[in-house]
């Protein structure tokens, strides 16, 4: 048997995002894909963060593509990189037996639960722009943080009834540690025997590079301060509309594009951030005006269908 | 009997295990004896997964309670009687005829029958569980119920000859069965009591008891390490955080890559043990730590080689990065790093931390003097004692700073005092922390705490209640400690005026500029009127020349801070007083001593407050100093009540010459002699020789007291005998204010 297992071993980064997709569709969540904007996170997804509210069961899972400018460094540091994949599940109201669901998913990619030490420890969860918070820990594979794993309390300042539970696992450093691989860039991305073997650094190389140079020192910040308000206007001009569309005369209460304003701000704020434009008082204030935003869709998800009302 | 609880969850946060214990215990015993079900012994073990209770010798039913309620007269209205059935809830023929003062009176006995423990038990741990004081709780599911994190079950059992479940009213399984280590042994299993639970966790790899978990891990870890010739480094803290994390605890040591010995130690056990929760190993001949302890939280076939694999490779990215902050650190000159600080808000009412420094630095100056240091190295120290907060590894470890300052200084082959000063002005931090001695830490460590307080009172941001975000107690038990320690002598008033006055000087500068939102802050901070801050603003008054009543203005405003009497400085120095007496009162000195000592000129030098308060409390403690006490009181309220009387003060000075008895005589004899020895000492500031003097009037005027009548028929002799009463005050009072002591 333990043969078999090794034979199981996945062989690239592919190979574990393929296991992990085909691991919670077997336990029936909805295979949704990445988000089409750009995002700090998975929990920015309005899979998680609107589906969180209400009172909807729900039960997804996606690949999300996240950035976060501050952590670019050209491509050299060998975990950190301003784009990045995140692998989230999200299952509402959570069951009693996510826990062992979550270590068979890890059973998936291949980490054998004889040989490693699995430990939960505590850390709470708490993400000012969401206006959200939740209690749960960080996942330990042999001393290595693999995942968080949070039971959402509030999101946007409303209580989350019931309780959704939340996975996010930070795909490459997963990947890295299941692949025995040190540097990010070395990971081999598809098969390393494919026709055309490709590691993460023919992949994404190039753009760490470029994307760093652009987020510290090029991206026009006059611009991005300019989109931040845009944004921030457009998102309450949506929400300002009356209930009733005059064309179909249907009620369309228009809480998801609404969020796509706010996650742009959140977005131009961090960009903002990593220009080193935001003083420290300001920050405060930016973050504030996000949650402000978000809690006004959430305010105005709930009143509609999906949003359980 | 004996019951046995278990409450099984997901993992509970290691730091929060201990406290759940203690209340669990407490809540579940307290609301058994509270019914009336009393108990032998109880015991409470906690692992991640689980909280248990073992309560030994429990009642088996509760006694049964009888009361006997007395009624109305027999003779009493119907409604009467009606209302004391209902009230009672009892029936009318319950009732018996008793004889009584008043006459004949119904009277009924209540009868509360015992209850049974399980029923009790029920109750009780049903409210508990629903109401545990846990500091954070979750919800979980679709379910009420909260707790720390979602539970799963309840073990719930009364055990005799018989095992009896006790239902518990929660919305999770209840029964007699747990869980055992959640990879080594899963499945459920029942237990009939205590023994059994434990032994038959112990079989499915749970060690119950966290102590012996932390045993355990402490002599596997030592033993290994003893081996090799190395030592492992003492960390209770770590210890009891380490055995909450696991169940069945594994002690592997691994090796840290000889790359990584030159970074200090500190580096070294921050990086393993706030990260990794890794114990240090160190080598007692180098001091170096040549090793690291994991603790796993199972055994495996490979004897934890993965385990242990896996660790040393996330330690060794993680030293990585440490070893690359502490090169790249030490390439940056501390001044660079310290003039960094200018992009850093302290407060933004205090302006950034470069400018806070520069008020350390000239502050430090001037301390520097009194406190025996030299003022250019206490300047030099403060000036870059802040330096490493903008490192890349105080901002990874901010526990470091300070240390981290040292390291750099010393590496930058600054003087030694400097050096210590980087690390040792943060202190003390807490009332057990060191207070440093070395003079240049001393004057470095006095001006950045006073700098905060001065600071904060200026923009009046002072503690309130149970508010302190500033830590401003701290800070003014941190310089009390100082001054204390270092028997430091000088009046505090004059560098809390200097400190407060850069503080303010600094915002009126800051304004010579044209109008700004900032200046209504100003003037709303400082009392400004809406006047006074448009003549100051409407002229610049550094090129002021022209308009006398301008610079008068300014002179006048000046003259306020600069002054002993500045409101803002008496009432930080009141602040200091209080903190004081808190800080004397945990040593033992009276409440009521230390205000007859506070009422005292020179109440800012804290050395003399605290040697004149110890020395009065032992004076006071000895007969004389009692007795010289009741003989103070007695003249005092013989005093006050004739002054009242007659509306006169008696402070002329008393004339030997009509002094009629022996007694009196004897007392003016003694308090003629006692005045200039009192005078002397405390010129010498020689407290106790002080009390000394005043022991010798004890007898005098217990003799005085005894042989002479205050209340004399002669006028002249009264008056002379009052006089010479508050001329026994006024001597006393020299030393301490003694009418603030309690008799």
């Amino acid at each position: 048997m333990r043969g078999a297992k090794l034979m199981d071993k996945p062989q690239s980064f592919q190979d574990i995002i393929l296991r992990l997709q085909a691991y919670w569709a077997g336990k029936g969540c909805a295979m949704l894909q990445p988000y089409d904007m750009e995002v700090g996170a998975g929990t920015f997804h309005p899979a998680t963060t609107l589906r969180s509210l209400g009172s909807k069961p729900w039960a997804a899972a996606y690949v999300q593509p996240s950035r976060r400018p501050t952590d670019g460094r050209y491509g050299e540091n060998p975990n950190r990189l301003q784009h990045f994949y995140q692998y989230q599940v999200v299952i509402k109201p959570s069951p009693p037996d996510l826990q062992a669901l979550y270590l068979g998913s890890l059973e998936a990619i291949g980490i054998d639960m004889d040989l490693h030490d699995i430990r939960f420890v505590e850390d709470d969860w708490e993400s000012p722009t969401l206006g959200a918070w939740g209690l749960g820990w960080e996942v330990w594979c042999d001393g290595m943080e693999v995942s968080q794993f949070t039971y959402f309390q509030q999101v946007a300042g409303m209580d989350c009834k019931p309780v959704t539970g939340e996975l996010t696992y930070g795909l490459e450093r997963l990947a890295m540690y299941v692949l025995g691989v040190d540097h990010v860039m070395d990971m081999p991305f598809n098969r390393p025997d494919a026709p055309v073997p490709l590691t993460y650094g023919d992949i994404f190389r190039q753009a760490e590079q470029e994307y760093s140079r652009w987020n510290f020192d090029v991206a026009n910040t006059d611009i991005l301060l300019k989109q931040f308000e845009d944004a921030e206007a457009e998102c309450a001009r949506i929400l300002d509309q009356p209930a009733e569309d005059p064309k179909t005369g249907r009620t369309i209460i228009m809480a998801h594009p609404a969020y796509d304003q706010a996650i742009k701000a959140s977005h131009v704020f961090n960009l903002l951030d990593a220009r080193g434009v935001i003083s420290v008082t300001e920050r405060q204030a930016y973050i504030g005006r996000v949650r402000a935003l978000t809690k006004m869709c959430a305010d105005a998800f709930v009143q509609t269908a999906a949003g359980g009302a | 009997m004996d019951y046995l609880l278990e409450l099984f969850s997901e993992e509970i946060p290691a730091r929060m295990q201990k406290r759940a214990g203690e209340d669990l215990k407490k809540l579940v015993t307290n609301g058994l004896v509270e019914a009336g079900i009393t108990y032998e012994s109880a015991a409470v073990f906690t692992t991640p997964r689980r909280l248990c209770l073992n309560v030994c010798g429990v009642l088996e039913q509760s006694p049964t309670l009888r009361e006997e309620r007395k009624g109305p007269r027999v003779s009493a209205p119907d409604k009467a009687i009606e209302g004391f059935l209902r009230g009672a809830g009892v029936a009318r023929e319950d009732l018996v005829v008793k004889a009584d003062k008043k006459g004949d009176i119904y009277v009924v006995e209540i009868v509360k029958p015992g209850r049974g423990a399980a029923e009790v038990l029920t109750e009780v741990v049903s409210e508990v569980i629903r109401k545990f004081p846990w500091p954070k709780s979750m919800r979980w599911g679709a379910g009420q119920l909260r707790w720390v994190r979602p539970l799963h079950s309840v073990l719930s059992i009364l055990s005799k000859e018989e095992v009896e479940v006790v239902p518990v009213d929660v919305d999770v399984p209840v029964g007699d069965s747990t869980e055992g280590h959640r990879f080594m042994a899963p499945g459920r299993f029942s237990v009939s009591g205590f023994e059994d639970y434990e032994a038959k966790l112990k079989a499915a790899y749970v060690m119950l008891d966290p102590s012996e978990r932390a045993d355990l891990i402490w002599h596997d870890a030592t033993n290994g390490a003893f081996a090799l010739g190395l030592e492992v480094v003492d960390d209770r803290a770590l210890l009891a955080e380490v055995a909450g994390l696991v169940e069945w605890p594994v002690v592997l040591m691994g090796d840290i890559a000889e790359d990584f010995f030159a970074l200090p130690a500190e580096v070294l056990q921050s990086s393993m043990r706030e990260h990794q929760k890794f114990f240090s190993v160190r080598n007692p001949k180098t001091g170096r730590i040549e090793k690291f302890v994991t603790v796993a939280n199972r055994e495996t076939a490979d004897g934890g080689a993965t385990i242990l694999a896996g660790n040393q490779k996330v330690l060794f990215a993680r030293l990585s990065d440490a070893k690359f902050f502490w090169e790249n650190d030490l390439r940056v000159p501390l001044g660079e790093m310290a003039a960094k600080l200018e992009k850093v808000t302290f407060h933004n009412k205090l302006g950034t931390q470069a400018e806070r420094v520069a008020r350390i630095a000239a502050l430090a100056r001037e301390i520097a003097t009194d406190v025996d240091a030299d003022p250019a190295l206490a300047e030099q120290a403060a000036e870059i004692c802040k330096a490493d907060l903008m490192s890349e590894m105080v901002y990874e470890f901010p526990e470091l700073q300070g240390l981290m300052g040292r390291y750099y200084a010393e590496a930058a082959g600054m003087p030694a005092e400097v050096a210590n000063a980087c690390e040792q002005h943060w202190q003390p931090l807490g009332p057990s922390d060191n207070v440093p001695t070395e003079p240049v830490s001393v004057a470095v460590a006095l001006a950045d705490k006073i700098d905060t307080l001065t600071g904060f009172w200026a923009i009046d941001e002072k503690p309130t209640g149970s508010k302190d975000p500033f830590a401003l107690r701290r800070a003014a038990l941190g310089v009390i400690r100082l001054v204390l320690a270092n028997d430091l002598r000088g009046a505090l008033r004059h560098i809390f005026v200097l400190s407060y006055a850069d503080h303010v000087i600094d915002k009126l500068q800051g304004l010579q500029g044209a109008r700004s939102k900032a200046s209504a802050e100003f003037a709303k901070t400082f009392g400004f009127t809406d006047d006074e801050m448009d003549s100051l603003l409407s002229r610049k008054f550094d090129e002021m020349a022209p308009h006398e009543e301008q610079k008068s203005f300014v002179k006048g405003f000046a003259n306020q801070v600069f002054s002993l009497e500045n409101p803002t400085v008496l009432n930080l120095l009141s602040f200091f007083h209080d903190r004081l007496k808190v800080y004397l009162k945990d040593k033992g000195i009276r409440h009521d001593v230390i205000d007859a000592c506070l009422k005292m000129p020179g109440n800012d030098d804290l050395t003399l407050l605290v040697k004149r308060a110890e020395a009065l409390q032992a004076f006071l403690n000895t007969d004389d100093g009692e007795n010289l006490l009741q003989g103070f009181k007695r003249a005092n309220n013989i005093l006050r009540a004739e002054e009242k009387k007659d509306g006169v003060s008696y402070e002329g000075e008393p004339d030997v010459k009509f002094a009629e008895e022996p007694a009196e005589k004897a007392l003016f004899a003694a308090l003629k002699e006692a005045a200039p020895k009192i005078e002397t000492a405390l010129n010498d500031e020689n407290i106790e020789a002080a009390m000394a003097a005043l022991a010798a009037l004890r007898a005098p005027i217990d003799g005085f007291f005894d042989g002479v009548q205050v209340n004399a028929d002669k006028p002249i002799v009264r008056r002379n005998r009052l006089c010479l009463l508050n001329e026994i005050r006024a001597v006393m009072h020299k030393v301490a204010v003694f009418s603030e002591i309690n008799g």
